[in-house]
């Protein structure tokens, strides 16, 4: 809502505050200001002038050469604008004038003929190109009426105004009125203002002969005024009308267009004027619309209409859209004679309806829709009357034809002012409540500390005892209320265990060299399916889907985190920037439904991926890339973190690299995957060799056991030996490290392959593994021959298992 | 056999003194010290002695043995000393070459900033409770007091996955899950914090996805100024300690009265400047009374329970705190924008 300020000034007297004190004070106790802009910064010297003559330009074609009273002199003027004329009246900025952009007025000679000054459009005085009025758009501006020459023209064109733009929640809608905004900054500022009664010359002859009023859905249309005026000459509404419209960003038409818009925002309630005779009918019905009904609108566009619209007839066939917009064929035209002018209350959700289906926000429908003052509809009507009177010449015919059955009635609310103090913290007493509400013009009775309040039916925001409650807090001042801390039940706050986990998890990984990333959980169909780890992708039927997506690049929920994460470090290399070591911990979401009815599974994941170089320290020769071993090695960390055993089975997913991938399981779960993204996959990307894991966090938290017991230091020695196993290149280590460990036991606590070796000296087809065992009882230093038997057991095993030689 | 003693005494302490090396020092060891030297000789002649005068010139002949073998010792120290000392300096290093690097990463700047606020709450007794990003219309509006066909909804306008289910718009449904798990006669004093979805447009200040972190506390005789109270803590415990706030109204569809709060800006220290708008004030977040109709429709009587609600954005909080031109930079993840923040 834009509030002129000079507006204001005439509805509540604002003085003793400059605009921008005025809009500190409105927010701290209301409604937000968003801005307060000048109509017209840094203008000046800008007067009226007489055209008592205008000839050719002896020199220019286009110029003209003018002789302007600018009141104690008569200036020369070269004027190029087309719309020029003798006996106009018109703005000239005189030598030494600024105009918007600094622009200073000199005297000065247009082809050989002095100048001395400049007769200006609304443009050149700074008005915004879509408020100035069509006639003037493309010359300069002529004052409709008579002004005096030398007048201050900016104070007539109300420039010197300054417009304070209110940023409005949706319960404020009563300040979507100059009447609605004088009432709050009379509570505000401790003012007086009271909305004027209208004052309406009726004729004698009755609107109920021209016209009648049925309404079909009186719970859609619970009242319907119409008014008849005749004998209408359109022309210019005054110009302080107009100064007011374009302040308030709406352009001036004509005094009746006016008129309904100047009433619009004096009361908050939209109107709308029919041509009668182009109505072409002597009813008014109002109903709900027929399916496929069309109406052509003001604006020239053809609509079809829906049974649940709401459209206003002449019996026959639709003339608007009740509350959204007027039809084409009934509009008001320069050669109309006789009005109906409606006041209407319609339903807020039947206009909200009507305006979403056609894509129609107006001025009107915005209004509708936070539902109009009851008690102010048919007083706005009579307002409208009295200014067509006044300014269209109109001859109101008595009584407002109507059907009537809105609810007028006031809101009551009973607030205990011991409650109040309660639920605030205060201690306002029974006197600061009564003045509260001498502000903001709510009556009540009182009973000692009970106020029965009756809430005016402009606040149609007001229904319960916190909504008063509100009321009284902010006229009391939020600045007021004291600092005090929660007195209630204390409970220590703290992290849940898998909260506590996250934060763990997430700084394991931050301290073995990873950046965390959070990426978009919408991605394009496609991407949402790439990626998913095996367990995942056997729960998941297909991804979620948005019903309406924005773009496709957002449309479906995520199942992996690694394509958005593969995009990350894609962006990123594409930047030049080369060596990067992602994860994420977030949430992936897997619904068993074919079509999604219930709330899909969310799942926590945790996922990463790594390109380039891993560590680099050039001046020792040092440098290794990413493989999978260093993304193996942040996994076992982790499972180490958790005090977890993970195992590795090798395995093939689509878009990984076929020979190293890797399901990842923790006890007997399957928990996800490490490996190196296809190579097809990398080159799309324009990754070199990447490699990711994804990780099911939820089910390693589940698993995590908080070791509480202690478990002592071995006092004994243990044993180290070595061997080194010839076996055929098939057969992997940990299938070794198994056998070994079983036929070890209980004297093997360790296992570790210190080399692999194939090539010269070995025969083709056959790896040399070494391992280092440890030997070790808890409870007793080992004798060589125990350690002895234990390996040779160990030895006969993977012979018989494995196959495998010690190699000589 | 006295003199004898003493002159070699003398005599092995001047080898002793003129020894330049470890070796030499050896060989003086074994010359005078050794089983064939000449002190084992003057020993073996003690035969020829007198019985009182053996056991004086047999203690002189230790004495003369230990002071001898103490001063090749302390030489050999020393020598063994400057020899090391040498070998070390010739393996000294040039100390301002590189080290060998240890991979660092860290957290993401909105992680940073929410588990900051987090703490700072749990300091205050609250707890953390966590949510569905993919939530029910019910918990996502109608449990907060938008019914269908609300206007406020409009606010919000959301990615429905089906006519009942959509990505939540706001963390509020956390809250009134949890309210409605106390069998309204228990108190609730929690944050939450989560990532949120709305229609929008990625643009420098517009992002789909945000992240959200609302708090609640229901209990007994909950006050507005509690609420302000407790603001005031976070903000100051957030912001600094010079920082002011204040409450002006405005409007949720949850709360009544609803509030946002400002806190006084730091760049010009409530004068008024570009970064505040010429306001002086900075909104951090929005805040109010739990509506009566949300209390109960999670089952607490209003009439005996109240309780204060507020929801920030750590986005714009990070982009306050720390300049952030641009909320795109928290989800295109480039690594120049990650590393710098990795101590916030």
């Amino acid at each position: 809502m834009l509030v002129s300020s000079n507006w204001l000034q005439e509805l509540i007297d604002i003085s003793s505050y400059t605009p921008e004190e005025l809009a500190e004070i409105i927010t701290k106790t209301g409604i937000e200001v968003e801005s307060v802009t000048p109509v017209a910064e840094g203008v000046s010297g800008v007067v009226v002038g007489h055209v008592q003559s205008c000839v050719q330009h002896p020199n220019a074609d286009k110029l003209s050469l003018c002789q302007v009273d600018v009141g104690e002199e008569t200036l020369q003027i070269v004027c190029g604008a087309p719309n020029i004329a003798e006996g106009q009246q018109v703005a000239v900025a005189k030598p030494g004038a600024v105009l918007p952009g600094n622009f200073k007025i000199k005297k000065t000679k247009l082809r050989g003929e002095e100048s001395n000054g400049m007769i200006c459009s609304l443009q050149e005085l700074g008005v915004n190109e879509k408020d100035v009025p069509k006639e003037f758009a493309d010359g300069i501006f002529v004052f409709p009426e008579n002004v005096k020459a030398g007048a201050d023209a900016l104070s007539l064109l109300n420039l010197d105004d300054k417009v304070i733009e209110l940023g409005l929640t949706p319960n404020r809608s009563d300040a979507l009125s100059m009447a609605g905004v004088a009432y709050e900054v009379a509570a505000a500022i401790d003012g007086e203002y009271e909305l004027q009664e209208e004052d309406v010359p009726y004729s004698n002859e009755a609107a109920g002969d021209f016209i009648s009023v049925e309404v079909e859905d009186k719970q859609a249309n619970p009242y319907y005024g119409a008014f008849i005026i005749k004998d209408i000459k359109i022309g210019a509404s005054p110009l302080w009308m107009r100064n007011r419209l374009t302040a308030a960003g709406i352009r001036p038409i004509n005094n009746v267009v006016d008129i309904t818009n100047y009433v619009l925002l004096e009361y908050g309630q939209p109107l709308h004027a029919f041509d009668y005779d182009r109505f072409n009918s002597d009813r008014i019905v109002t109903r709900r619309a027929r399916d496929g009904e069309m109406i052509t609108t003001l604006d020239n566009q053809k609509r079809e209409l829906k049974d649940h619209h709401l459209v206003i007839t002449n019996g026959d066939e639709a003339h608007a859209i009740a509350g959204v917009m007027g039809g084409a064929k009934s509009e008001v035209q320069e050669d109309t004679k006789t009005l109906i002018l409606e006041a209407a209350y319609f339903e807020p959700s039947v206009v909200r309806q009507a305006s979403k289906d056609h894509g129609l926000r107006s001025e009107s429908s915005n209004r509708f829709e936070k539902g109009v003052d009851p008690n102010r509809v048919e007083r706005a009507g009579k307002r409208a009357c009295e200014l067509l009177a006044k300014y269209a010449s109109g001859t109101v015919l008595k009584g407002a034809v109507s059907v009537d059955e809105l609810d007028r009635s006031e809101n009551k609310v009973s607030i205990e002012t011991s409650v109040i103090n309660d639920r605030l913290g205060t201690s306002i007493t029974n006197e600061e409540i009564a003045d509260i509400l001498r502000r903001l013009q709510f009556s009540y009775e009182q009973h000692g500390e009970n106020f029965d309040v009756n809430i005016p039916t402009r606040r149609g925001d007001i229904e319960l005892f916190e909504d008063m409650l509100e009321e009284v807090a902010r006229i009391f001042g939020y600045d007021n209320l004291p600092y005090t801390l929660p007195q209630g039940s204390s409970q220590a706050g703290g992290l849940t265990l898998e909260q506590q986990l996250k934060r763990k998890v997430k700084s394991y990984f931050e301290g073995a060299g990873l950046h965390e990333t959070i990426t978009y959980s919408l991605t394009p169909k496609e991407r949402s399916q790439m990626l998913v780890s095996p367990e995942i992708k056997r729960q998941a039927k297909s991804p979620v889907a948005l019903a309406m997506p924005m773009s496709e690049d957002h449309s479906h929920l995520r199942l992996s985190m690694l394509p958005e994460l593969l995009q990350s470090l894609s962006y990123n290399v594409a930047r030049k920037q080369k060596d990067l070591s992602y994860y994420e911990v977030g949430t992936v979401f897997v619904s068993n439904e074919e079509q999604v009815t219930r709330q899909p599974n969310e799942i926590l994941r945790a996922s990463g991926a790594l390109t380039g170089t891993w560590i680099s320290h050039p001046w020792q020769q040092e440098k290794k890339e990413v493989d999978f071993y260093v993304v193996k090695g942040i996994v076992e960390g982790l499972s180490a973190q958790l005090d977890l055993s993970f195992t590795y089975e090798k395995t093939k997913i689509p878009h990984m690299h076929p020979g190293r991938t890797a399901l990842v399981k923790s006890g007997d779960k399957e928990i996800g995957f490490i490996g190196q993204v296809h190579p097809k996959l990398q080159k799309e990307l324009g990754l070199k060799d990447t490699y990711v894991f994804d990780l099911n966090a939820e089910e390693l938290f589940a698993q995590y056991t908080k070791e509480e017991a202690f478990q002592a230091i071995p006092r004994y020695p243990s044993v180290s030996r070595d061997i080194a196993l010839v076996v055929d290149e098939q057969i992997t280590s940990a299938a070794i490290t198994d056998t070994i460990s079983e036929a070890g036991a209980p004297l093997v606590k360790d296992v570790r392959v210190f080399d692999v070796y194939q090539g010269e000296h070995l025969p083709d087809g056959k790896k040399s593994l070494a391992f280092n065992l440890l030997y070790l009882d808890p409870h007793r230093t080992l004798k060589d021959e125990e350690v002895e038997e234990a390996h040779d057991k160990i030895l006969t095993a993977v012979k018989d298992q494995h196959d495998a030689e010690l190699r000589g | 056999m006295k003199e004898r003693l003493e002159e070699l005494k003398q005599e092995a302490l001047e080898k002793v003194s003129k020894s330049e090396n470890v070796q030499s020092l050896k060989d003086v060891r074994v010359e005078y010290l050794g089983k064939k030297g000449p002190i084992t000789e003057v020993l073996r002649g003690m035969g020829k002695l007198s019985k009182e005068e053996r056991p004086v010139i047999g203690q002189l002949a230790n004495e003369v043995r230990e002071s001898i073998a103490a001063a090749i010792d302390t030489k050999q120290t020393r020598l063994e000393d400057q020899e090391l000392e040498k070998q070390l300096e010739s393996e000294s290093i040039d100390v301002t070459l590189p080290g060998r690097p240890v991979r660092v990463g860290g957290p993401h700047l909105l992680t940073s900033i929410v588990e900051e606020i987090e703490d700072l709450f749990i300091g205050m007794g609250f707890e953390i409770k966590e949510g569905p990003e993919v939530e029910t219309d019910y918990f996502n509006f109608e449990a907060l007091n938008l019914p269908k066909g609300h206007p406020a909804r409009d606010m919000q306008d959301s990615f429905y996955i089906t006519e009942e289910l959509l990505l939540r718009t706001h963390t509020s449904p956390v809250q009134a899950r949890t309210m409605g798990q106390k069998n309204g006669n228990e108190p609730v004093k929690m944050i939450c914090p989560g990532k949120v979805y709305r229609r929008d447009t990625d643009d420098a200040t517009h992002s789909h996805q945000f992240t959200q972190l609302e708090g609640l506390l229901v209990d007994k005789h909950v006050r507005m100024s509690d609420l302000k109270g407790v603001l005031n803590a976070f903000a100051k415990q957030m912001f600094g300690a010079e920082r002011d706030i204040r409450l002006r109204p405005s409007f949720f569809p949850f709360t009544e009265p609803s509030v946002e709060m400002d806190i006084s800006c730091k760049v010009c220290e409530g004068r008024g400047c570009s970064v505040c708008k010429g306001t002086g004030w900075i909104e951090i977040l929005g805040a109010g009374m739990v509506h009566p109709n949300v209390l109960e429709m999670a089952g607490y009587d209003p009439k005996e329970y109240s309780g204060f609600a507020f929801g920030m954005g750590p986005e714009r909080i990070a982009m306050l705190k720390y300049g952030v031109d641009d909320i795109r930079n928290f989800y295109t993840n480039d690594i120049r924008f990650l590393e710098q923040y990795h101590k916030a």
